[in-house]
């Protein structure tokens, strides 16, 4: 008889873990859709994302929750506020147009239809009918972050690599998109010593060591503040 | 014990869902991107609750790569949104309709 109240424990436990999971999620996600302040948006974003790895704990999988919430939680998000706050965008969206606002009400319609028709469909059919077990067995002895640990490093260790290419590639691609074209540390230098030279015309046509034709022609086709090569500077001095 | 996977997979769906909607209905280029991490978490959550259901580790691996990959193509889509913003600040996504043909 205890032991029948104890497994009823148990599973008003797991349903009490699994709605306050479903009501971080969802109120979250729909204070991302629904907010018009970015910030607002975030915070949500932050609220799902907690409720994600609510989610993630409750179905064994600790070292993915704890990813979730380092990675997404504390770097992504933080980028995304960074990136609100730097461009100063945290101003309200405007609204949407009236013709767009009218379809709201069958929208949402809809929306219901389609989540009552996936509640009957996970009453009725058994959606994981595979084979079990086919990497690895989950079950077992052993910790959950070990067996994932030894899976990444043996049978995935090619697409692991391949993640630290793409990371130095994100970097790299980050890097070349936001830099400034215009002011690039190299130019001002150069164009320093461009200004410098019309004071000494001259000395640099007459100098003996003066490059050959097709690269003095090439220089003064690329403007003044690019014909400074290293050869002209030595003539020049 | 916990709750039956299909619940998992019903809210991964509705999660997806929203996301989705989201992505449609905002005009805000960082909220749009926000409403893809919604998505991807959705996947993610889906990806971790058949990896319980068929007592399977390649769910919990997939999930592993996909937040590497979510971590890259935020660093690139936020520097793509403040290029254009530098370019021309409080765009909206319909106003980045330069190679419309």
């Amino acid at each position: 008889m205890s032991l029948f109240a104890a497994t009823g424990l148990a599973v008003a436990s797991a349903w009490a873990v699994y709605a306050v999971g479903t009501a971080l999620i969802l109120a979250g996600a729909l204070a991302v859709v629904l907010l018009r302040n970015p910030v607002h948006c975030a915070l949500g974003l932050v609220t799902t994302i907690f409720g994600i790895a609510l989610m993630f704990i409750d179905q064994g999988a600790y070292f993915l929750a704890a990813v979730q919430v380092i990675v997404y939680a504390g770097a992504i998000v933080i980028l995304f506020l960074f990136v609100i706050m730097l461009l100063g965008v945290d101003k309200k969206e405007p609204r949407a147009p009236a013709n767009v606002r009218s379809l709201g009400p069958v929208a949402a319609g809809l929306g219901v239809v389609a989540v009552v028709e996936l509640l009957v469909l996970a009453r009725v059919h058994y959606w994981a009918d595979g084979a079990k077990s086919t990497t690895a067995a989950l079950s077992g002895p052993g910790a959950d972050v070990q067996k994932l640990g030894q899976s990444i490093f043996t049978s995935y260790l090619l697409p692991f690599e391949m993640t630290s290419a793409l990371l130095v590639i994100a970097v790299v691609a980050a890097v070349a998109l936001v830099r400034r074209r215009g002011s690039s540390p190299p130019q001002p230098p150069a164009k320093k010593v461009g200004a410098l030279r019309p004071s000494l015309p001259g000395q640099a046509a007459t100098a003996p060591s003066a490059p050959p034709a097709h690269q003095t022609a090439a220089a003064a086709s690329r403007g003044p503040a690019a014909a400074s090569s290293p050869s002209e500077r030595r003539a020049i001095g | 014990m916990s709750v039956p996977g299909d619940w998992y997979l019903v809210l991964a769906a509705v999660l997806f869902g929203i996301g989705a909607a989201g992505l449609v209905v905002r005009r805000n280029i960082l909220v749009m991107y926000m409403c893809i991490e919604l998505m991807l978490n959705a996947v993610n959550l889906t990806f971790v609750t058949f990896s319980r259901m068929l007592d399977d580790l390649g769910g919990q691996d997939a999930v592993f790569f996909v937040l590497v990959v979510a971590a890259a193509e935020v660093v690139v889509g936020l520097g793509i949104i403040v290029a254009i913003y530098r370019r021309r600040a409080g765009a909206t996504a319909d106003d980045v309709n330069s190679l419309k043909g």
